[in-house]
């Protein structure tokens, strides 16, 4: 940690969203020295809480034809980049007999202007595409959405980063930046699970830190306006759809369904929120009604699919900077030099923009970063693929391949081939509803910064079946203990953990989901009497 | 509120509401003795949700499954757990059945076929030598006996002795025999017959009677069983409309007809399932509703053992078939724990599921072994081959264990003939 602490960096990223792991890629591929440090974990903000939708950007393409360009063409670079992380499943653009069928034309004209294909479907072939399509449908038109994984995306960009030489720290909180005559020249960290603090320097600081990014800029003395949009999502069960399905008509709430991995995913809502609440998002029973209502009319058979919970993410939308009243939302991608605009030296922040470009926002923070350093280095981030996405052997060769390989190859691409499962042990499934093996929990531990079940759930899915952790939860804290060496803190992590669980599960909690969530309750607080082991811990303590 | 929107949650064969309770594997029968076979759960509900993704997370390890559906009686969530194996080999096992698959599937036409030089096929087919090449070139296991074939089929037989005397009835009933009866076993469709005759009831056969699939369908023939499923309700309908209910006096026949035409083949059989019935709990709710009594002949003395198919544990219709039997008073009934007996209808004959086949029937044949009985009774044909290969104790159809006990006269004149 002390080599970390006090090496002289040339950039040091704040914020393990997709743009700062992104950033700290196309830094370390252009031979910066970089730390990429996040006060939580790699994905924990906007990153981790959003569709997984690999926008064509079609849904842009009428009201911001900017955004709509940005969009196909980060997508067709991501789609070769990180094709590990990529489900290329095609979106539709369903009208229903409540919309006007004139918008079409307008919209595959747009979408046509921006360069995405846009093929108008006959109705009955858009049900034939999709059956799960609402088949009351008047008309289809077909784009090049996909599915993304915003957790494999992220992981890859840091594993690539670390390839390269750059450090990354998780769980080390900014508490503030060292300035010095107008210059920011590093960052003051906290080390959240030791309580160590360190000041470590570097020529550039970036701040991308999504929402939290206004009060890292505060810290600089810089004002940025920051409306945080609250955006919530319902997952389903399983798969009701295999191509994404989207209405068209101008952009509303729940007009989005999205298939990823072994669920679905409708939303979103969005709803301005103030500041102070943005650590602690919680779905309303208002708003899973309009995704149930919204979810229907794009596929039926979410009336009756299992919903399996509720989660919330905040965009980080920004106030343009040329609107003195401070309300006009800024579009697209924002890179703020806070030298020309504040007279803060040494201090970028980059913000707006989508999980979609996170890589076109990292490439012009890195060159601005570079044009600072003077270093005349070109970006290669579109065109060198991210670990994983390397070219596998054809799966369809043996169908003996356990469940377990099959889904880790799912999740780490070729990388899955360092996982390794010699004994019958490290064969055995901790994870049942996902797949997940012993070999891939430590795995997981040694290479992708795991230090807690979360962090472990991110990176290998442990907990985000049907059964929301139940019969996984107890054996990844096992596990864990095991590798740590701590089962007194694993214990402590199975409470949390499971408290989180029933976080997202309690706002959808009835049917068979809240079966599920009394029979886990039955068995951890009943049977392994949880509740009582954790509580006289914390007593003690 | 948002949950008054869902009423109900629903998924194709309930996979979703499966809570992961793991109950299922633990009476898998597979589960037990064969650590390659991922077990119900996973090869169900779990797999499920991933083929959604990508038809690549099938396995051809669903193979090993029975199609017991002991999983699915486990169940306290109402999965169907065994239909969404089946349904998952339909929908993902593309390559072409092997010849001994397609030869042990065809019960109809290889039984019609062979009868004619039944003699001849039942001895060939006990010879070692002809066992030993069956094993290498067809992976048909060497340690099976194939059940004998008969001479001359069930309906010839009824045709030419009970077809003409059946119309003399005022009340029918139809029956579907299956190929066991029809090809290996005439003796239980006498024996059905002289039953339902006793009691007021002319028999009837079904304008066309196809094999109820159940073979073809395990062994990837689906398109024909199909065809021969449509062919039979056809033929039911006809029967249901001059008002007769239809009997059969095999359970896996019973169970696939009446479920798995519907759950696995898109059969529509509403409107027969509900009149197609085991003759035993035709019989016993005669009884029990008072419309017709049995007698039994006073000499009648045997201790006789009841073994649990799994279709009829699936079914929930072993307790017709059990308290009939005892109605018998000379009749000492000792009912066995409800366990697989591992053959599995045309599973077991694979070569490659032999010893996982008997290692699943052992504990069977041990508590056979214990009851020291006469003889073991059970609905279906199938258990009866393994039982009987793998215990020597003879194994009957409850049907024909009434029958032999049945004192006909008494019993036409108690029914009023």
């Amino acid at each position: 940690m002390n080599k970390i602490y006090s090496t002289h960096y040339d950039v040091i990223v704040i914020g393990g969203g997709a743009t700062g792991a992104g950033t700290a890629r196309d830094c370390a591929l252009r031979g910066l020295k970089v730390l990429l440090v996040e006060r939580n974990d790699f994905t924990n903000g906007a990153t981790g809480r959003n569709h997984g939708l690999l926008h064509s950007g079609a849904r842009y393409a009428v009201t911001d034809g900017e955004s709509a360009t940005e969009c196909i063409k980060e997508n067709m670079i991501l789609r070769r980049i990180a094709r590990h992380c990529v489900e290329e499943t095609d979106g539709l653009f369903i009208t229903l007999p409540e919309d006007d069928l004139a918008y079409q034309s307008t919209f595959v004209e747009a979408c046509r202007k921006a360069g995405i294909r846009a093929d108008v479907l006959d109705p009955a072939e858009a049900r034939r595409l999709e059956p799960a399509v609402n088949p009351t449908l008047i008309g289809a038109v077909r784009v090049p959405d996909a599915s993304i994984d915003p957790f494999r995306l992220t992981m890859a960009n840091v594993y690539d980063a670390r390839l390269h030489g750059a450090h990354c720290l998780t769980y080390h909180e900014v508490e503030g930046l060292i300035i010095n005559q107008n210059r920011v020249e590093g960052v003051k960290l906290l080390n959240k699970f030791t309580g160590e603090r360190a000041e470590v320097r570097g020529h550039i600081t970036i701040n991308a830190a999504g929402i939290w990014g206004q009060r890292i800029a505060s810290m600089a003395g810089a004002k940025i306006n920051m409306f945080p949009a609250k955006g919530a999502l319902l997952i389903f069960g399983h798969r009701v759809n295999n191509m994404v399905i989207n209405r068209c008509r101008k952009p509303a709430n729940a007009d989005i369904l999205v298939p990823d991995d072994a669920v679905c995913v409708i939303g979103t809502t969005s709803d301005r929120v103030p500041v102070e609440t943005v650590d602690d998002m919680r779905v309303t029973d208002e708003e899973v009604q309009v995704l149930l209502t919204e979810g229907e009319k794009l596929a039926p058979a979410l009336a009756t699919t299992r919903i399996l919970r509720a989660y919330a993410g905040v965009r980080p939308l920004v106030a343009s900077d040329d609107d003195p009243s401070g309300r006009s939302i800024s579009r697209g991608i924002v890179c703020l030099d806070h030298e020309s605009r504040d007279g803060i030296g040494g201090f970028i922040t980059i913000t707006g923009g989508k999980m979609m470009t996170y890589r076109l926002m990292a490439e012009e923070v890195t060159n601005m970063a570079c044009r600072k350093l003077g270093r005349d280095v070109a970006c290669t981030t579109a065109e060198t693929p991210l670990p994983g996405s390397e070219p596998q052997q054809e799966k369809s060769i043996e169908k003996t391949i356990s469940f377990a390989s099959r889904a880790a190859q799912g999740r780490h691409g070729a990388l899955a081939d360092e996982i390794k499962a010699d004994r019958p042990s490290d064969r055995a499934l901790v994870c049942e509803c996902e797949g997940v093996s012993v070999a891939e929990v430590r795995y997981a531990v040694e290479k992708l910064h795991v230090h807690n079940l979360v962090n472990l759930r991110r990176r290998t899915r442990v907990g985000m079946g049907t059964c929301q952790g139940k019969l996984c939860a107890c054996r990844a804290a096992s596990l864990l203990g095991r590798f740590e060496g701590d089962p007194e803190r694993a214990k402590q992590q199975l409470a949390g953990f499971l408290d989180e669980r029933w976080k997202g599960v309690k706002p959808v909690a009835w049917g068979s989901t809240l079966r599920e969530a009394q029979l886990t309750a039955t068995i951890y607080q009943g049977l392994c009497g949880i509740d009582h082991a954790v509580t006289r811990k914390e007593g003690e303590q | 509120m948002a949950e008054e929107m869902q009423l109900t949650n629903t998924s194709a064969n309930n996979f979703e509401q499966c809570l992961k309770c793991s109950i299922c594997t633990v009476y898998c029968p597979v589960s037990a003795v064969n650590t390659a076979y991922p077990g119900p759960k996973q090869a169900g509900p779990d797999g499920e949700r991933y083929r959604l993704k990508d038809p690549d997370f099938y396995q051809e390890t669903l193979k090993l499954c029975l199609n017991c559906k002991r999983c699915e009686v486990a169940c306290p969530s109402g999965v169907r757990i065994g239909d969404i194996i089946q349904q998952a080999r339909m929908n993902h096992f593309t390559h072409r059945p092997k010849l001994r698959d397609v030869m042990l599937a065809n019960t109809d036409f290889v039984g019609s076929m062979v009868t004619l030089v039944a003699p001849i096929t039942n001895f060939t087919l006990g010879l070692k030598p002809v066992k030993v090449v069956m094993d290498a070139a067809l992976a048909i296991d060497k340690h099976r006996t194939f059940p004998a074939y008969s001479g001359t089929k069930f309906e010839r037989w009824y045709k030419k002795h009970a077809a003409a005397e059946q119309d003399t009835f005022a009340k029918h009933v139809s029956y579907f025999h299956g190929c066991y009866v029809n090809y290996n076993f005439p003796k239980l469709g006498q024996d059905l017959v002289k039953l339902m005759n006793a009691v007021g009831y002319g028999v009837r056969l079904l304008e066309k009677e196809k094999c109820c699939g159940v073979a073809l369908m395990s062994n990837g023939l689906y398109k024909q069983a199909r065809r021969q499923g449509e062919t039979n309700m056809a033929s039911m309908r006809l029967a249901i409309e001059r008002g007769e209910e239809v009997l059969t006096t095999s359970s896996t026949c019973t169970f696939t007809m009446r479920d798995e035409y519907a759950h696995l083949l898109g059969i529509a059989n509403d409107d027969v399932r509900a009149h197609l019935t085991l003759a035993t709990r035709f019989l016993y709710r005669l009884i029990d509703e008072g419309s017709v009594q049995l007698a039994f002949r006073p000499d009648y003395k045997r201790r006789l053992a009841y073994h649990t198919a799994c279709h009829m544990q699936r079914m929930g219709w072993a307790i017709y078939s059990i308290e009939l039997l005892r109605m018998i008073p000379g009749l000492e009934l000792d009912v066995l724990e409800s366990q697989c007996c591992g053959i599995a209808g045309t599973y077991g004959f694979k070569k490659e599921n032999y010893a996982t086949s008997q290692a699943i029937g052992e504990s069977l044949f041990q508590s056979i072994a214990d009851a020291n009985v006469e003889a073991v009774v059970t609905d279906c044909e199938t258990c009866k081959w393994q039982i009987e290969m793998s215990t020597g104790v003879p194994v009957e159809n409850p049907i024909s264990v009434l029958a032999d006990a049945l004192d006909v006269e008494k019993t036409k004149k108690l029914n009023g003939l």
